[in-house]
């Protein structure tokens, strides 16, 4: 990758002065001014030179961008291309298959190579952020992006890789910006997301023929000193979660057994509904056997019925007084507590 | 060998003088032909091959393309005094080379014209509204933050807004540069070092206070679960105790009219009954006080023949 940036750098410095193609023209005039032993040589020299200029190969990952006197012409495939001589078509190849990657904050700090401010300082930290509530976080992420459209790429902008941080750096601080932190730190999927359509659509803007891939972010947090803080956040959700977990068991516990307990009174009520009326049924099946029997002889079987029962009664009954029915008034005289009372 | 030679030099002059009259201008830049200093014709700005008079005129390079400035990044007081450190960046291209080439000359003076430009006006800006304003760009709910502290965060402009705001102060005052100032970003805004430990401690507070907000909440959560279990329970027991009366009752009410149905064939043969079958269960032991006259004993007494 750093190769065309170096080109595209040094051939930035010649413009005020003379173009490449130019210098090469003035050895070889050179050359010519002072012919030696054999002009032929320089000659076939100078021929070579041309010829070896006119093909070139782009690999499979690349398209070449052709220039002729600096005008773009035409895209090269991969394979064997031709081209003019030197000096007068140019290729310039361009990765367009290969995805590059840009790190913010999560190796180092960029390199400040063409920055004007101050190195070490926080202030400069890629990764510290303001959200919408006024919190520091620390966002760190990656930017993964293809060049799309190579003659974009080349031309619309001095220097697109430096624009495309500075851009990725914008466009992620307007995102956490309109962020709570409690957001940012637990809904990282969504800010990438959000983040990398502000960022495309800045790259679109400056047309700089840069696609995005994705933009992931690592481990968003808060501020090393807000840590400690932060982790007793997570403390406090795990207990929340416990004890809701242990209330749920309680819960889960309690409620079979009490269904088990609401069975049994009912099928207990059942078996007391079923005790009622077979015995209702069994009583009025034997009434009413009995009845059958019973109204065909009224008298008779009423005197039977009576008589009988009288006669498993008296043995069981205590002292028995047998009063004439014409005495009266004799009970003040009798002891009735008395159980096995002497007269018998 | 000496024709030869000559041959060889005037070619040699040749060369020179096309290569001298000779230029390329690329895809990324713009050329303006002088001629001792003086500007001649329009600026070239198609890429391509092109000629001019050799050794008397000079192309001047300049590029088409959009260019970057990067500003000095600088602590500067917010509305409410709130001291932040900001880095903005913006985009720019020369658009009027002549008038470029008249004023500015080259890129690195042109860089210190947008210093003395844009630099100021992002102090402006900044200096004249508020923190939220420049952090924020919408007023989007903020997650996990409530409904009534909201307000504190809303805004009125937003950060699109006040990059705009910079654009269009500084963007006149480029003009007769022949430059297009195309925007002005933010890129970086932190708190400098002493407001950010304060932050830090409140951030602190605020996070202690949401960790006790959780565990209140675990609580109140625990609570309902178990207060559901009591209702529950409750509803549980009472439903069966319902049920259970239900059937019970029905039960009876069949009992009874089984009852009611058998019985009612004999009222009385049924009341003879069943005070018989009492007497033979309750009788037990207890004494007993019978008269002669009654039913039973009354053939104590000696019984009469009936007629």
């Amino acid at each position: 990758m750093n190769w065309d940036w170096d080109k595209l750098k040094q051939q930035q410095q010649n413009k005020n002065n003379i173009p490449p193609q130019m210098d090469e023209f003035l050895n070889k005039i050179k050359g010519l001014k002072f012919p030696g032993s054999s002009i032929i040589l320089i000659l076939v020299i100078v021929a070579i030179f041309f010829a070896t200029s006119t093909f070139y190969t782009v690999k499979v990952d690349e398209v070449g961008v052709v220039q002729r006197f600096g005008k773009f012409v035409r895209y090269s495939y991969p394979g064997l291309n031709f081209k003019l001589p030197a000096g007068i078509e140019k290729v310039t190849k361009v990765k367009t298959k290969r995805v590059f990657k840009e790190e913010f904050g999560v190796q180092t700090v960029r390199n400040n190579e063409f920055s004007r401010f101050a190195s070490g300082s926080e202030n400069i930290n890629a990764t510290l952020m303001l959200t919408g509530d006024l919190n520091v976080a620390l966002v760190p992420w990656i930017v993964q992006f293809k060049i799309k459209e190579p003659y974009d790429y080349l031309f619309n902008v001095r220097d697109v890789k430096r624009l495309l941080m500075d851009l990725a750096e914008a466009s992620m601080r307007l995102v956490v910006g309109d962020r709570s932190i409690s957001s940012i730190i637990t809904k990282r999927e969504e800010i990438s997301i959000v983040a990398k359509d502000v960022l495309q659509e800045e790259l679109n803007k400056a047309k700089t023929g840069i696609h995005i891939v994705t933009i992931e972010m690592k481990k968003t947090d808060v501020p090393r000193p807000v840590q400690p803080s932060l982790n007793e956040v997570n403390q406090a959700i795990q207990e929340k979660e416990e004890m809701i977990y242990n209330a749920k068991k309680d819960y889960n516990q309690a409620i079979p057994a009490a269904k088990g307990e609401a069975d049994r009174t009912i099928k207990t009520a059942e078996g007391y509904a079923l005790d009622r009326i077979n015995r209702a049924e069994g009583d009025a099946f034997r009434f009413i056997d009995q009845y059958e029997s019973y109204k065909n002889a009224k008298d008779i079987t009423k005197k039977r019925i009576f008589l009988e029962t009288m006669k498993t009664v008296f043995p069981k009954l205590g002292a028995k007084f047998i009063i004439d029915k014409d005495q009266k008034n004799f009970l003040p005289l009798l002891n009735l507590d008395k159980q096995n009372g002497g007269a018998k | 060998m000496k024709y030869k030679t000559i041959l060889g030099i005037i070619a040699a002059i040749i060369f020179m003088i096309i290569s001298a009259s000779a230029y390329t201008i690329d895809e990324t830049e713009q050329v303006i032909v002088t001629q001792f200093n003086k500007i001649i014709g329009s600026t070239h700005k198609d890429p391509g091959l092109y000629f001019k008079l050799p050794f008397f005129q000079k192309a001047n390079y300049f590029p088409k393309n959009l260019l970057e400035w990067d500003g000095v990044p600088g602590q500067i007081p917010t509305l409410e005094k709130t001291y932040i450190w900001i880095d903005t960046f913006a985009r720019w291209k020369i658009v009027e080379a002549v008038q470029f080439f008249e004023t500015v000359n080259n890129i690195e003076t042109a860089r210190r014209r947008l210093d003395d430009i844009i630099d100021p006006a992002v102090r402006n800006l900044i200096t004249s509204n508020k923190l939220i304003e420049i952090v924020r760009t919408g007023n989007q709910k903020l997650y996990g933050i409530d409904e009534k502290h909201h307000k504190a965060y809303s805004i009125q402009a937003g950060r699109k807004e006040i990059s705009k705001s910079i654009l269009r102060q500084a963007q006149p005052k480029l003009k007769k540069f022949g430059i297009e100032l195309v925007d002005v970003q933010i890129k970086r805004i932190n708190y400098v070092e002493q407001v950010r430990k304060s932050v830090y401690g409140r951030m602190i507070a605020e996070r202690k206070q949401i960790a006790e907000k959780f565990r209140s909440e675990g609580q109140g959560e625990s609570r309902k679960i178990l207060g559901e279990k009591e209702r529950e329970l409750k509803k549980i027991s009472s439903e069966a105790y319902k049920t259970a009366q239900k059937v019970m009752g029905q039960a009876d009410a069949k009992a009874t009219k089984i009852y009611a149905d058998a019985y009612g064939k004999d009222a009385d043969f049924y009341s003879f009954m069943k005070t018989l079958d009492i007497y033979s269960t309750t009788l037990e032991n207890s004494s007993l006080i019978l008269s002669t006259d009654s039913e039973f004993l009354k053939y104590l007494t000696g019984y009469s023949i009936e007629k």
